[in-house]
């Protein structure tokens, strides 16, 4: 069976009781794995709890930064501050040198571009492929599809079925997210699978970009997080006096 | 032949909504999506809702599945009131859709 996960989810950490109801409502909707975004600067007591909370409710927490910086050189500074602190890290590409930069460094997980700004979404063919060459993989929130009506749905839309084709083309992994705040607009992963239909993702297809490619970033980043590693390939797997057989 | 297909649906309002509210929606947002040809081609048929479970049944053309899917998670309204619609399953009987999703 599918090991689902959605790697933005919003949740109210000052309201325990409805951060409690989002991550009781996730795991009845059939999600294995939540990505709760959290900002830079939280302490690690409410990491704990939110940590303990998923225990209890079964749901593997992914811990998430959403980075916002205005220039390149804020983006490594951030990056060098968070890196080994999160196990995910998401830019918000709010701006053209930003995209360019996030797009070519390995630290850097998700990238997602702005919704409604449609200026802004810098996710081009030189986008794609400097992510083709890095890590990054294009994430695509499932929020806007249900809070924009009319027009901006149409053109939303369009950018997106332009968005995955070129990043089909280029072999970038993409990820469905929910990218909600509010429990009221949380979809199970078979929903967000048939909406992706509108952009011409078909099911199976939008099934891997909710479980196969978030979990493979996942295991990936836990590995690098993990004491043990040291490089691609290389990771210590005994120490002390018995390391010599 | 044209097939069809059963879906079983669990809403999810904040208040009580009647049948004909929830029939609108689902034809609303099929026909804001795919528009009037996308609403004739999916057949849309509710077959029955139960309020106190809040679970209905769906009926559509096999055709029009992806269609219809989409439309219904992209539902946020029923009848002015904020709900959700979530598909529990699709099944290509009406017997084997009962047994499966909507008797447990």
């Amino acid at each position: 069976m599918k090991k689902f996960y959605d790697l933005h989810l919003s949740v109210p950490l000052d309201n325990s009781d409805l951060t409690e109801k989002m991550i009781r409502k996730a795991k009845t909707l059939g999600y294995a794995g939540l990505g709760v975004s959290f900002s830079p600067s939280v302490l690690g007591e409410t990491l704990s709890r939110l940590r303990q909370l998923c225990k209890y409710v079964d749901i593997d927490l992914v811990t998430r930064v959403d980075l916002e910086p205005n220039s390149s050189k804020e983006l490594l500074l951030q990056l060098r501050r968070c890196r080994r602190r999160f196990e995910l890290i998401s830019i918000a590409c709010w701006h053209k040198p930003v995209a360019r930069q996030a797009a070519k460094d390995r630290r850097v997980d998700l990238i997602y571009f702005s919704s409604l700004d449609f200026r802004r979404r810098f996710f081009d063919s030189a986008e794609a492929e400097l992510s083709a060459n890095a890590l990054a993989a294009l994430e695509i929130d499932m929020s806007p599809l249900l809070l924009t009506t009319s027009y901006e749905r149409i053109r939303l839309l369009s950018y997106l079925r332009r968005e995955v084709a070129l990043a089909k083309k280029f072999s970038i992994p993409v990820i469905l997210s929910s990218g909600v705040s509010s429990e009221f607009f949380m979809r199970g992963p078979r929903d967000l699978a048939a909406l992706a239909y509108l952009f011409d993702v078909p099911s199976d297809v939008a099934f891997k970009y909710l479980s196969e490619n978030p979990l493979k970033i996942v295991t990936r980043n836990r590995t690098k997080l993990s004491s043990t590693y040291i490089a691609p390939g290389l990771r210590v797997i005994r120490t002390g006096e018995n390391c010599v057989e | 032949m044209n097939r069809r297909r059963y879906l079983a649906l669990k809403i999810e309002p904040t208040q009580e909504v009647n049948e004909s509210d929830l029939e609108n929606a689902f034809l609303g947002s099929v026909s804001r999506l795919f528009g009037e040809y996308g609403v004739s081609k999916a057949g849309l048929v509710l077959l029955s809702h139960d309020p106190v479970k809040n679970c209905a049944v769906l009926r559509c053309t096999s055709a029009s599945l992806d269609m219809v899917k989409a439309s219904l998670a992209s539902i946020t309204n029923v009848g002015s009131k904020p709900a959700a619609v979530h598909i529990l399953g699709v099944s290509g009987t009406l017997k084997s859709l009962r047994g499966k999703f909507l008797y447990h």
